[in-house]
């Protein structure tokens, strides 16, 4: 148990935590050259194309140090965060963590939290200054701010190139000379910590673990402690680039378990695995995870529900955080409502269900979950528009609100402070991390930052603003039900809560996105935004004049046929609505309001 | 060319399986550019190897350019009995804003001319919706047109096509797009005129006064079976279409050498089906509800009674005896109505 060494490594989007990753493994020889990838961990084709790494992973290594053999587990993290549960179950099953900062960057707002996550875990941290081998680089500064953070040795922070493979050796040393040993008791009761899980088609579900205290073996009854539920280790083992089983892992060390799990649910990360015959207790920061943004999902081609019902029971066997439940509307008939961890999982979800499961879908606007306070005081929880109850029968609304971290450039102060502002945000803090860099903190609606916020804030920034959040509680907003509707119908899947200060806008910008992407048709079409039976904006989309061709005479007949036939086909992915055909498109519109 | 004609008159004898030839029709291209001994030749052949009725409708495609006095006289003597004239506008600007061979005198002279010539049954084209021109055009276009006692008209939009003249004027901004409020208006006020002056509106773009309306034309929206000889030709024979090869020369090769079999477009049932509204819908008559559904088991008011209902009561269709037809304001719009009724062809 001394010579393992536990590790994560931190660091924000693109600072190279993926290619330091890989140098280890090569350093190492747990790959040869012939296996390596590009990005070895990210082995999702969205991951690789995305940069990020959207599940977290484990690998071991094993180096020779000075003549002695140890073992070394990289327990890799999410970079988002919409996953920072998933982060701090990784940083609590080790003892040390890589600190990557881009020299030429500085220290990013969710890189900072996960610091706080690990530092808060007493883990080692060592700092590393990567592509120090920049033009741009900046060591001295960026070093600075790793100092007043962590307030180490500014001899600690190792300068590193992981593309060009300088200070890869002295990574390796500090991991095994500063990162403790783990500690626990291999004869104590079995108690390990599940930080992951993957979906294998053919083994079911497989458990990733650290174990804390005891000892596993092949064949063991187990008990997951807050599922409740019970298992046999079918087999167990440890991460090398392959799994490689074993008959036991023990107290400090990191394996996988098979025990033929059908259903990711039923694996949640931060439980705890024991012995049904000597159990331990639960390890300590297991939360349920809570979707934090909603959203309606449904197949652009309705008969394609059950096809998008196996589509995403299978992408739930390996996402277990994504949670839904059958949904219908009026206008785009029977789907799903969803809940995410966040925009990006939101993202994540639908591409996953058009590029491994080839559906075409339509997602609603997102939404967060709101508050109805009754009358008599107890709660409703409103996932979706159409659950929000008539003002009249409530006592009021709240909706969720984050504490919001955002470390900018000094001079883009004034831009994101307004940005914020806009955002019915209130400032609550703001630190010079350097003479240029700033920390600010606000206090925002979640609801706000849902939308375009991220993109707004690089875009005010110049893309010098990093942001990291947590929720915060719920807070009494003003919040209304704004409606769409189209030639009187209402149009179920555009309606939206908004706070009712910000109502007129979204409903003007609505209609007027509404009226281009409503292609012109038969009949006049009014758009109108309304509250209540108040119509708070309005536009028409005039009715199609003329459209019919002069000549049809013998060959002219088939000609014209296909033509009519070939538009009436790219109508079928629209949607009716009382008598208006609504493009796809247009259910899209909300999300791209600017 | 004309050889080839005749092969392929010959080679295809068995398309019509025998049946009466009612019409026959000179068309695509400059047919007037052929000598009065070509058109005769083929006519002979025509008559030679098919059965024709006893007062059959015998049309020429003809450029006012093409129809000297001779040349009139020479046609109806060939036996020519209809004159389908690409007259367009007298208008001198506008014919050479379309780049036109002829001029507004031989405009104006080739309709007496032909009557002269003893053809009673002469046809116009005329072209509406051109960009920026002046609001009067139209009007005395076609004041001209019942000055000239003329008793049929097919009118023609224009339409700017990407990679022609007019496209890259279009394009470059020398020309202004087709505006689809003046499309409207003009064809409005085309219906407006020659109905006011005892024309029948027979179908969505042709306009004939009462007993001179096309009967070839009829007979393609009737779905009648026809013959088309030469290159780009098409024919129907009630189960499918077959195109010829375009290309002149490729065409004549095909002849020579006898290696010619015509392109065959399959028509599902479905194809027929929506043939059927879309030409039937362009007629006066409108689509045959009762028929659609003996030939196709196509009921139209149970798959469309709402949206039908709609139009009707929004003043674009009107349901007689069982037949659905346009009204003005359906006939601008009838393409999408067409489209509206199709049935999806199956993938």
């Amino acid at each position: 148990m001394k010579n393992i060494r536990n590790f994560c490594i931190i660091a924000h989007i693109d600072h190279g935590k993926s290619t330091l990753a890989d140098r280890l493994l090569q350093a190492t020889n747990t790959v040869t050259e012939r296996e390596m990838q590009e990005q070895l961990l990210d082995d999702m084709d969205l991951e690789r194309e995305r940069g990020i790494t959207i599940k977290s992973h484990a690998i071991q290594m094993d180096f020779n140090f000075h003549g002695e053999d140890y073992t070394l587990n990289l327990i890799d993290t999410p970079g988002h965060v919409d996953f920072s549960y998933e982060v701090s179950r990784s940083i609590a099953a080790c003892e040390g963590a890589l600190l990557i900062v881009d020299a030429a960057q500085g220290i990013e707002a969710q890189t900072i939290s996960n610091l706080y996550l690990a530092l808060e875990h007493d883990l080692e941290i060592i700092p590393v200054l990567n592509k120090i081998d920049l033009p741009s680089a900046m060591p001295e500064e960026v070093t600075d701010e790793i100092v007043n953070l962590i307030g180490c040795d500014p001899g600690d922070v190792i300068h590193a190139s992981a593309k060009e493979g300088i200070g890869i050796d002295n990574i390796l040393s500090a991991i095994i000379n500063r990162i403790p040993a783990p500690g626990g008791d291999p004869e104590e009761p079995l108690q390990a910590m599940i930080f992951d899980s993957v979906f294998n088609p053919y083994r079911g579900i497989e458990v990733y673990f650290r174990v804390f205290n005891g000892t596993i073996r092949k064949g063991d009854e187990v008990k997951f402690v807050n599922t409740g539920k019970f298992y046999e280790a079918d087999e167990i083992g440890v991460l090398k680039l392959k799994q490689q089983p074993r008959d036991k892992i023990s107290a400090g060390n990191v394996g996988y378990l098979i025990s033929g799990i059908k259903v990711a649910k039923e694996v949640k990360v931060g439980d705890t695995i024991t012995h049904v015959d000597r159990p331990c207790k639960a390890v300590k920061g297991f939360e349920n995870v809570k979707p934090m943004v909603f959203a309606g999902i449904y197949p652009v081609d309705t008969s394609e529900f059950e096809e998008l019902r196996a589509s995403m029971e299978k992408l739930q066997l390996n996402d277990a955080s994504l949670v839904w439940e059958p949904e219908t509307s009026a206008a785009l008939g029977f789907g799903f409502r969803c809940g995410f961890l966040g925009m990006l999982h939101m993202e994540i979800v639908q591409e996953r269900l058009e590029r491994e499961f080839d559906m075409t879908v339509i997602t609603t606007v997102p939404s967060v979950q709101f508050h109805a306070v009754q009358t008599d005081g107890s709660v409703r929880h409103i996932n979706a528009p159409s659950e929000m109850p008539e003002p009249n029968t409530i006592s009021h609304i709240e909706e969720p609100f984050i504490r919001a971290q955002i470390i900018t450039k000094a001079e883009y102060i004034g831009n994101i402070m307004n940005l914020c502002i806009d955002k019915r945000g209130i400032i609550k803090n703001q630190i010079y991390l350097t003479a240029d860099r700033v920390e600010l903190t606000f206090e925002l609606p979640l609801s706000e930052i849902v939308f375009d916020f991220f993109d707004k804030l690089k875009t005010l920034s110049r893309g010098y603003a990093s942001l990291d959040y947590q929720p915060i509680g719920y807070r009494q907003s003003n919040m209304v039900k704004l409606d769409i509707l189209l030639n009187g119908d209402k149009v179920d899947a555009l309606s939206a809560i908004v706070h009712r200060d910000k109502a007129y806008e979204w409903g003007k910008r609505l209609c007027e996105k509404l009226k281009d992407l409503i292609p012109r048709q038969m009949f006049e079409i009014a758009v109108q935004a309304s509250i209540g039976t108040k119509v708070i904006a309005r536009e028409t989309v005039r009715a199609m004049r003329k459209n019919v061709l002069a000549k049809c005479y013998g060959g002219d007949i088939t000609r014209k046929r296909k033509l009519l036939e070939k538009q009436k086909k790219g109508k079928k992915r629209m949607r009716q609505v009382g008598n208006v055909e609504v493009p796809q498109e247009a259910f899209m519109a909300v999300l791209k309001l600017d | 060319m004309i050889g080839c004609l005749e092969t392929e008159l010959d080679a295809r004898k068995e398309y019509l399986e025998n049946e009466l030839v009612e019409t026959i029709y000179f068309g695509g291209g400059t047919p007037s550019l052929l000598s009065i001994e070509q058109i005769t030749g083929l006519l002979d052949r025509i008559y030679k190897l098919h059965e024709v009725a006893d007062s059959p409708e015998i049309t020429l495609e003809a450029n006012p350019d093409d129809l000297s006095q001779d040349k009139l006289n020479d046609l109806f003597a060939a036996g020519i009995n209809r004159l389908s004239i690409g007259i367009q506008t007298f208008d001198p600007e506008l014919l050479s804003f379309l780049n036109r061979a002829h001029n507004r005198d031989q405009a104006l002279a080739c309709v007496p001319g032909a009557r002269e010539a003893g053809f009673e049954n002469i046809s116009v084209d005329l072209i509406y919706a051109i960009p920026d021109e002046p609001a009067a055009r139209l009007t005395s276009d076609l004041e001209l047109i019942s000055a000239l006692d003329i008793r049929h008209v097919s009118t023609y939009c224009l339409t700017i096509e990407p990679g022609t003249a007019f496209g890259n004027w279009e394009k470059k901004g020398k020309i202004n797009p087709v505006d689809e409020e003046k499309a409207a208006s003009d064809y409005i006020s085309i219906m407006n005129h020659l109905r006011d002056r005892g024309f029948d509106h027979y179908e969505i773009s042709n306009f004939a006064r009462s007993g001179w309306q096309s009967r070839h034309n009829t007979s393609y929206w009737q779905g009648k079976k026809y013959l088309g000889i030469g290159p780009g030709a098409h024919s129907y024979d009630q189960v499918n279409r077959h195109f010829n090869i375009r290309n002149n020369a490729v065409y004549m090769k095909q002849m020579e050498s006898g290696d010619f079999s015509p392109e065959t477009d399959l028509l599902t049932e479905t194809d027929h089906i929506n043939e059927f509204i879309l030409t039937g819908l362009r007629t006066r008559q409108g689509i045959d509800m009762a028929r659609l559904m003996d030939l196709y088991g196509i009921d139209l008011h149970e798959r469309y009674g709402d949206y039908l209902e709609n139009l009707r009561i929004n003043g674009l269709v009107r349901i007689n005896d069982g037949l659905l037809q346009l009204t003005d304001r359906g006939k601008l719009l009838a393409d999408q109505i067409a489209e509206d009724l199709f049935q999806l062809p199956a993938d």
